[in-house]
């Protein structure tokens, strides 16, 4: 299977760049209220490509829909039913997922702002302007149809602290690298952790890490107006709906800041490094973002020499989580393994480890192949930051914290919702046995298991400190799961009637 | 060791009284997904021997599939199929059910064809009884008895540990298990902590087991000339087959989906029920025959200790011949959420599930019988998922422990019970907790 070169025109621009420099954002969640209208002022809404420009910009619109908005514009029945079924239902669309993806108690869809059924958005307008601009951006916007068009059910504020979370921690410190030149042609298994991962595995219409395009909406070459669409690389007589666009999932997280540093103070007896140490600990990196562990002596492909100060390692070296606790939330995020256990064997030893032969601990091998579950995160912050300083002290209320937490993939059920659910909020995670994601589990009991909020930090001495009673941290407020149209689907949808 | 057992009664179904059927499984249940283990028709939890069962309607929406060989679409009966697995001899638990439940299980089977009130339960059940072709256990010997206590155990392990850390953490490895086995021995004897020796294996199963060590290599080694003569031929058969066998992996129909997805994800273990028809023909046939007779030998002898081949998360499973072999039903006891116990699949064991399944109706294609097949992600899911049962009643004797939690609480014993350690072995045995 041959890809071809890719053109950066057609895609969003933020599946290359973060647009961390536009550091004012907000995202609009929007209705729409005439879909003649909203068609009309998608055909001039100038959205931002993935092509790097010769000056930086200064602002940037990025537009993704949701099923009932795809529906809503007028697309068709027979259309829409190519795309996921994780689309199609949408992130509250059944009761099993929100089990499944943690949105239980306090976090179930029910009390949320947004997102719940009944009030799932149509459309998602993410604008990025430099400092000041978004004002005057966000007015240039909404010129046209748009009035006509739309109706903002919300608008979500972000606020820009410097590349922190709100907890105080370096935020987006590891990233997938895309294999934007196709030199990854995954064949068998991969002996070696890698940070380059296929194209595929993020936009929609190149092959990904299993070297298969991943389903997506394919149109009869006469179908009205799918002259605009690029033919589909693995189906050359159909018009590809997908090809250079990808679902993004927005999660509207709060964070409770003052009660996080609270907690983790009264742990610590309010002894300041001691209370640093633990939050690195259930985070799993310092607080500026260095690892809890030494750098392999190796590079590892997709880790470039700027991010190698903080991604080149892997928790190989650690298997007993006496450097960074298996719990830690990075380490179950990104468990950073490759598809067979231990070191890279060739041969017959290879064959012995695929076959599942030979003694290993009961741990061993309980968790591989990371790099179908990786995810390409493109969130930003809400809330006035506040110091662990600032948090445990009284002070006056700062309103509310937290992320508005966005990835995007190709495969919302294999990439997202797995590493929601088989890593962060599953209490049997590598082995595990009653505790959840420290920072991002909910703590709901469990039948069977007496606890769900412990947290285990291994020790050299052989027996483990655990914390128990972890609070809840993080709670949702909203979510959907949107698709991000290549600028060819865009024009696609402007011209239906 | 207490080796495990296996039964799978299976019936057909009065189609007139199917639906009252689904009425009365249902009510077995407290919400669908979630059983009630003492429900009026079989109380599970009084069945101290059995570690899981189920019941299903076997009624598989691909048998039409078959039509794509240009044969025609079979007309196979609807059946009712009660399976578990349990502690020690089929007959034995046979009898205890009965006498534990059976007016409820009179009351399941009165909705299938061939039951009469007044025949014997017991030998109606077991005329119904099917063997498994393969059956996997994750710890050959592992009793429900056991799993109860060794949970018991490490929780009592765990609060000591959490109440004296402070003074633990000041102690050598050495003393720490001292401790800790003291602690344990008082338990004991004050009787809140028991931990029942194995019972002695029983002489038949022991001989029987041998048996079967020494017989399948012995077997193939005594047909392997004929094996290797007939290799090129069967290679030329596989191949011919695999270039032309159709693919049926459409995507699943969504109600189906949810249908499946309200009974799975209420405990942190799910059971997973499939059945499909094989591809026609003597070649297929004894391919899978064969293969499945080699699994059962591995799993039975290889992989007996808490893994199959790579994956760790499967408790039981088998892989069930029905209808004369023209079809085959998949059951298992596994841990986490369809999502990764299929990307277990593809990932780890990918070769496994082609050599079987890629004798089904439909699979995706394979080559040279192990490669691709569960490869093709989204079509090898689609398959599963098509294939799927809904479990209309689905017993676990231990929600919230998974295969690797049963096996960190057996270990956890064995340092316990151990004579003489080691200080690393002592360190090892601390990072248990």
């Amino acid at each position: 299977m041959s890809a071809s070169a890719v053109d950066f025109n057609d895609i969003q621009g933020i599946v290359r760049f973060g647009y961390r420099r536009l550091s004012e954002a907000s995202f609009l969640l929007l209705k729409i209220r005439d879909a003649a209208a909203a068609r009309s002022w998608l055909k001039t809404a100038p959205v931002s490509t993935a092509e790097e420009l010769s000056d930086p910009p200064k602002t940037a619109l990025q537009l993704a829909f949701t099923y009932e908005g795809l529906q809503a514009l007028g697309v068709l029945p027979d259309v829409l039913a190519g795309f996921s079924p994780e689309f199609l239902s949408g992130m509250t669309g059944e009761y099993s997922r929100s089990r499944r993806l943690g949105d239980i108690g306090a976090n179930a869809p029910q009390s949320w702002r947004w997102g719940a059924p009944g009030k799932v958005p149509h459309l998602l307008a993410m604008l990025y302007a430099q400092p000041g601009h978004l004002q005057s951006w966000t007015d240039t916007i909404k010129s046209g149809q748009w009035d006509a068009a739309f109706e903002v059910l919300d608008c979500l504020p972000t606020s820009d602290l410097e590349n922190v979370e709100p907890f105080g921690f370096a935020d987006g410190v590891s990233q997938p690298t895309l294999d934007w030149q196709f030199r990854r042609s995954p064949h068998g298994d991969q002996l070696e952790y890698g940070n380059l991962v296929s194209l595929g595995e993020f936009l929609l219409g190149y092959p990904n890490e299993y070297g298969k395009y991943t389903d997506r909406p394919l149109l009869a070459a006469d179908k009205p107006h799918s002259s605009n669409l690029p033919a589909a690389e693995d189906a050359p007589d159909k018009r590809d709906l997908g090809r250079n666009g990808a679902y993004v999932v927005f999660r509207n997280l709060q964070q409770d800041v003052r009660g996080f540093w609270r907690f983790l103070d009264t742990q610590t007896g309010s002894h300041s490094q001691a209370r640093q140490a633990l939050a690195e600990s259930m985070v799993g990196r310092k607080m500026n973002g260095d690892p809890l562990l030494p750098l392999t002596s190796e590079p590892i492909a997709g880790v470039d020499a700027q991010s190698a100060a903080q991604n080149q390692f892997t928790y190989d070296s650690d298997s007993d989580g006496m450097q960074c606790p298996f719990g830690a939330h990075v380490r179950r995020a990104n468990p950073r393994n490759p598809d067979l256990p231990g070191q890279p064997a060739a041969g017959l030893p290879q064959l012995f480890d695929t076959l599942g032969l030979g003694s290993r601990k009961f741990r061993d091998d309980v968790i591989a192949s990371a790099r179908f579950h990786r995810l390409l995160r493109r969130g930003r912050e809400y809330g006035p930051g506040l110091s662990p300083e600032q948090a445990i002290a009284d002070g006056p209320d700062t309103g509310e914290h937290g992320i508005h937490f966005i990835c995007l993939v190709a495969n919302i059920s294999r990439q997202f919702e797995f590493v929601q659910n088989a890593w962060l909020m599953n209490t049997k995670f590598d082995a595990m046995t009653e505790e959840r994601d420290p920072l991002l589990g909910n703590r709901a009991a469990i039948d069977g298991c007496p606890y769900s909020d412990t947290f285990s930090i291994p020790k050299e001495s052989g027996l483990r400190d655990r914390i128990m009673d972890v609070p809840q941290f993080v709670t949702v407020r909203g979510g959907a799961y949107f698709f991000l149209p290549s600028l060819s689907a865009l024009r696609y949808f402007a011209a239906l009637s | 060791m207490t080796p495990q057992s296996n039964f799978m009664i299976v019936a057909a179904i009065d189609p007139q009284r199917e639906e009252e059927l689904r009425t009365l499984l249902a009510s077995m249940n407290r919400e669908p997904g979630v059983v009630d283990p003492m429900n009026a028709v079989i109380p599970f939890r009084q069945l101290k021997y059995l570690h899981f069962a189920r019941t299903l309607i076997l009624k598989d929406q691909t048998v039409g599939d078959i039509t794509a060989y240009g044969l025609p679409r079979p007309d196979y009966p609807t059946y009712l199929v009660f399976l578990g697995d349990v502690d020690g001899e089929m007959e034995a638990f046979l009898a205890h059910i009965v006498e534990q439940a059976g007016d409820g299980l009179r009351q399941l089977f009165s909705h299938c064809k061939d039951f009469i009130h007044e025949t014997n339960l017991l030998n109606w059940m077991k005329a119904r009884n099917v063997t498994p072709a393969t059956i996997y256990v994750n710890w050959i010997g592992r009793t429900v008895q056991q799993v109860d206590e060794e949970e018991a155990l490490r929780q009592a392990l765990e609060s000591f540990i959490q109440k004296n850390s402070a003074s633990l953490n000041t102690m050598q490895p050495q003393q720490m298990h001292d401790i800790l086995k003291k602690f344990i021995a008082d338990e004991q004897k004050s009787g809140r902590i028991t931990l029942t020796p194995a019972k002695p294996t029983p002489l038949n199963w022991e001989i029987r087991n041998f048996l079967h060590l020494i017989g399948v290599p012995l077997l193939l080694l005594i047909a392997s000339p004929l094996l290797l003569l007939y290799l090129p031929f069967f290679l030329f058969q596989l191949r011919r087959r695999e270039k032309t066998d159709p693919e049926i992996a459409p995507r699943v129909d969504a109600a189906h989906a949810s249908q499946l997805a309200l009974l799975e994800d209420h405990d942190v273990i799910n059971q997973f029920s499939a059945a499909g028809t094989l591809k026609p023909g003597w070649f297929r046939r004894s391919t899978i025959i064969f293969l499945l007779w080699i699994i059962d030998y591995t799993a039975k002898h290889i992989y007996s200790r808490g893994r199959l081949a790579r994956v760790s998360t499967i408790h039981f499973a088998r892989w069930v011949f029905i209808d004369d072999k023209k079809r085959l039903l998949f059951a298992s006891n596994y841990d986490g959420s369809l999502e990764s116990y299929m990307d277990d699949f593809i990932n780890k064991v990918g070769f496994g599930l082609n050599v079987v399944f890629g004798n089904g109706v439909g699979y995706p294609k394979t080559n040279w019988l192990f490669l691709d097949g569960a490869k093709d992600e989204q079509k090898f899911k689609n398959f599963l998922r098509r294939h799927q049962l809904p479990t209309e009643v689905w017993y676990n004797a231990h929600p919230g422990l998974t295969a690797t939690n049963k096996q960190r609480n057996t270990l956890i014993r064995e340092g316990l019970e151990q004579v003489s350690m080691t200080e690393s072995e002592i360190r090892e045995w601390l990072k248990l907790f």
